[in-house]
């Protein structure tokens, strides 16, 4: 956590805001507090809900993958909180660009569970209709969503004009485009490009960046002298610094932001801070790079539990509720279990479908092609596997 | 009703795994996603998660095994089923235990049966008799494989890897297997021409050296650190110590756990200054630098050194298999002045000490060999599926044209043999060989061989590493030839050394270097004496 600070650093921060401490008490800030205002016992369960039923599924999705049904999983544990909240305090029209780790965001756009597994099953390059859920398609490429974002924002902005101009003036709440991406991605140069472009445009965005500490195995004091947040000021707009474990900092920050962008102020950054309480994917292993000590203190900041003492001591929500939550979570994971046990690898054949929205005449005569050639097999295919001795050249 | 869980593939793309501990018992219950057992990949440690409910029936893998992805590591049955009872005769011991193919694996594969079974099945296989390409243990076999619920299996249907095996008609798979070769052989040509091929063989090279500078290093690694290491591995490493990776490749390298090194880093690292600090202690645990030899006398397990073969090592040797599919070989030539050879010869004959004794340039080449391959052990060495062994002593094979045709008798602890004595070895070895009297036992146990070409009146030639080893020279005939010597052409008797070299084992740095040595012996026999 507190890294040394380097000796060349200039001092340049944010404070970092909070709501809702690490013992569960709330506190005022007289910025981000009027956002949740409203925010009340209701809303909380329904978030502590979203946030434990996405870590039930990423730890099934784990279990998955261990098992051999899951080529990759990419845990979200410990974002839960960042996660949630910043997509709660959306609209629904509101496009949002997610990265690869941003389930509980997709979830909450209606994105199911099995339907974002067939992604890291290796079955499809997508899972979901981007237009139907209005959240981009997951991106493996670090990074690259965010330009994508940008444009998309540009995009609104000149709808938004043409339809002023048309004489159809915006509504209360004009779309704005959320890109997520994490302290890793934010070393990348197409970040910085973006938020050049998105501050000389004014473009209708927020940054939402996860600092989750961990880019892979490269710690963030690697990564950053100063909080990221501080690099928004450099492109001449607004960066937060929220605790990202702080579901009502988020929350907050973002209906914040959000209010900002609509009203055609130009971008926002917020940096999240969380952690990344797993393994970058479950192709890898932090035992190599990271120290228990660390782990263990920021299992102590886990934001679920944050939340479950919260709606606990103030709100008084007793065992019933999470009770019912884990085992909503259980009957979730074996619906989800099954779901993924019941798919089968798509066909070759399908993908000619998928090259263009309409027939067209050189896929037909690729596909002919294609099955030509495949019924020239004979049926048993798996001998070319066999092995790979006798070769006498 | 019992169901089979294959080792699934944890990472992206790897082919294999050690179990590390088992976290369940043989008629234990077991609940989905239950940790059963802790495994380690060539990238982490990681634990499996059960994804059947029902009773342990059987546990297929010991503890320290490496399995390939897709071997049944356990079997568990319905609650209701007896745990007792026999599983389904599906595949009760008939399962291969460790993956290989065709060879039905003992009962519960430790780790020790599985490196003698591995050396075991080289020698027996029939591969001393064709001594070509292709010959000596195999990599892996690489297998493709299907991810739709392959790793779950019901009893019904034959375990994987059980159809090869349980296949009788060898015959029958012939051209399959043939077909198979081809499309490795084209996959290998396609490899280098897009480069990759090359790459992997950069990258090989590049590994060679880090590993030629740490051999220095491995030499003198003392017994007594070789045991403590093999308590430290016989233990389940919890928590690893962190370390960047080149710090862990160097340490592997080595043969040094890196739990035995006293991390000075940031957050608890080993760093490389700590690695190089605990080699550097190692060594002066050592009393000198003449101890690589082991005597006659020495406990069989001192005399051999073993390095596990696995992680980058393994994938390198698979690569290097793929890539050079047809030949794995590795062959280099130098010209050499031998004057100074042949005058050595000459004044050994008139020597008294000499009487009666036959001395030929050969005699100098084998004493060069030796000596060179003190300073590369790496070339005198045996390659299985999982070790490189590599011997403290040299069988010195000799490969001599005989009645029954080209045989390769060695002249054992051809180390502990003087000049004369060495000589008098060659000289019974070839009258043994041309007579046609040469023993099996003769044959057995070489570690390093010279073909005599020169004899013939050969300049040089591509030789074929004898099974078994590693590395052989070919020695070319001696002749004048022009020659630049300070600038004037002046008559000089010229030899050319080849070397033939097993890429799985020796980079091509190394096998320059050792080259490079025997041919400095050849120009000046004197540095014999130092």
């Amino acid at each position: 956590m507190a890294a040394k600070t380097h000796p060349g650093t200039v001092e340049s921060t944010v404070p970092r805001l909070q709501l809702l401490d690490e013992q569960g008490a709330v506190h005022e800030d007289p910025t981000l507090s009027p956002y949740v205002q409203d925010v009340d016992t209701v809303e909380l369960k329904g978030l502590y809900r979203s946030m434990a039923l996405a870590r039930r599924v990423d730890e099934e999705a784990t279990s998955l993958q261990r098992q051999g049904q899951l080529v990759l999983w990419v845990p979200l544990r410990g974002q839960e909180a960042a996660q949630v909240g910043s997509a709660w305090a959306t609209e629904p029209t509101d496009r949002l660009f997610p990265s690869y780790r941003e389930h509980a965001v997709v979830f909450h756009r209606g994105v199911t569970p099995g339907q974002l597994l067939q992604l890291f099953r290796g079955h499809t390059a997508g899972g979901w209709d981007p237009n139907e859920c209005n959240v981009n398609l997951y991106t493996m490429v670090l990074a690259s969503q965010v330009p994508h974002a940008v444009g998309y924002a540009m995009g609104t902005a000149l709808d938004r004009k043409a339809a002023e101009d048309a004489g159809e003036p915006a509504g209360e709440k004009p779309e704005a485009v959320v890109a997520y991406y994490g302290d890793g991605a934010s070393t990348e140069g197409e970040i910085h490009e973006s938020m050049v472009f998105a501050a000389s445009y004014d473009a209708p965005i927020l940054f939402f960046v996860q600092n989750n500490q961990w880019a892979i195995s490269v710690p963030f004091s690697t990564q950053s002298r100063v909080p990221l947040a501080t690099r928004a000021a450099g492109y001449g707009f607004e960066g937060l610094r929220v605790d990202g474990n702080d579901i009502l900092a988020v929350v907050a920050a973002t209906r914040y932001a959000l209010d900002k962008i609509r009203r055609g102020e130009g971008p926002v950054m917020i940096e999240a801070e969380t952690y990344r309480m797993g393994a970058h994917t479950t192709a890898d292993d932090p035992t190599k790079y990271r120290q228990r000590d660390e782990e263990e203190q920021w299992g102590t900041l886990d934001p679920l539990e944050r939340l479950e003492m919260f709606l606990r001591e103030t709100h008084h929500v007793g065992d019933e509720f999470f009770e019912s939550v884990a085992n909503e979570g259980r009957e979730m994971a074996g619906e989800l279990r099954a779901d993924v046990l019941g798919t089968a690898a798509p066909t070759f054949d399908e993908f000619f479908d998928k090259a263009y929205a309409d027939p067209h005449s050189l896929v037909t005569a690729e596909r002919a092609e294609y099955l030509d050639y495949q019924a020239g097999f004979a049926p048993q295919s798996d001998q070319e596997d066999s092995g790979s001795e006798g070769a006498h050249a | 009703m019992s169901q089979v869980f294959t080792l699934p593939d944890v990472g992206e793309g790897l082919t294999e795994a050690e179990i590390l501990s088992w976290k369940v018992a043989e008629g234990q219950t077991v609940t989905v996603n239950q940790v059963i057992c802790e495994i380690e990949t060539a990238k982490s440690v990681v634990e499996l998660p059960s994804p059947f409910a029902g009773t342990v029936l059987n546990i297929m893998v010991s503890e320290g095994a490496t399995v390939e992805v897709g071997t049944p590591i356990i079997t568990v049955g319905d609650s209701e089923s007896d745990p007792s009872g026999t599983p389904d005769p599906g595949y009760a011991g008939s399962v291969p235990k460790d993956g290989v193919e065709g060879e039905p694996g003992p009962e519960h594969l430790t780790p020790r049966e599985e490196s003698t079974s591995g050396s075991g099945r080289s020698m027996d296989s029939g591969d001393s008799g064709k001594a070509l390409v292709g010959a000596g243990p195999k990599a892996d076999p690489v297998r493709r494989r299907q991810r739709t619920r392959t790793a779950m299996r019901i009893d019904a249907e034959q375990p994987q890897g059980l159809d090869e095996q349980g296949k009788p008609a060898a015959q029958e798979q012939e051209s399959p297997k043939a077909g198979a070769a081809r499309m490795a052989a084209g996959l290998a040509d396609r490899l280098s021409k897009s480069g990759l091929g090359t790459a992997a063989q950069d990258l090989a090279d590049r590994a060679g050296k880090f590993k030629d500078r740490g051999e220095t290093w491995l030499r003198s690694l003392d017994d007594t650190a070789a045991q403590q290491q093999g308590a430290a591995q016989a233990s389940i490493p919890r928590r690893p110590s962190m370390a960047k990776p080149p710090v862990r490749k160097a340490a592997k390298e080595m043969g040094i756990d890196l739990a035995n090194v006293t991390a000075t880093g940031e957050g608890g690292q080993v760093t490389k200054r700590d690695l190089l600090a605990y080699a550097a202690h190692l060594r002066e645990v050592e009393d000198g630098p003449d101890t690589f030899w082991t005597s006659t006398n020495a406990p069989a397990r001192s005399r051999e050194e073993r390095i596990p073969v696995k992680g980058v090592r393994k994938l390198t040797a698979q690569n290097m298999v793929r890539s050079a599919f047809s030949a794995p070989h590795v062959s280099i030539f130098v010209d050499v002045d031998a004057s100074r050879t042949m005058e050595f010869v000459k004044r050994l004959k008139t020597s008294p000490h000499f009487e009666g004794v036959k001395v030929t340039p050969l005699l100098i080449l084998a004493k060069a060999v030796i000596w060179a391959a003190a300073r590369n052990p790496q070339v005198n060495a045996t390659w299985t599926d999982s070790e490189i062994i590599i011997k403290r002593y040299m069988n010195l094979g000799i490969a001599a044209a005989t009645p029954r045709g080209l045989l390769v008798p060695n002249i054992k602890d051809a180390q502990d043999l003087n000049l004369r004595e060495l000589a008098i070895a060659l000289n019974e070895l070839a009258q043994t060989a041309r007579q046609g009297r040469t023993q099996p036992g003769d044959m057995q146990g070489g570690t390093l061989s010279i073909t005599n070409i020169g004899a013939l009146g050969i300049d040089t030639g591509t030789p074929i590493i004898n099974p078994g080893e590693v590395a052989i020279v070919a020695f070319g005939t001696i002749k004048q030839k022009p020659w630049v010597v300070d600038g004037d052409v002046i008559p000089r008797w010229i030899t050319t050394l080849g070397g033939s070299f097993d890429h799985r084992v020796v980079d091509g740095d190394l096998s320059a270097r050792f080259m490079a040595d025997v041919a400095r012996i050849l120009e000046e026999p004197a540095l014999l004496l130092d």
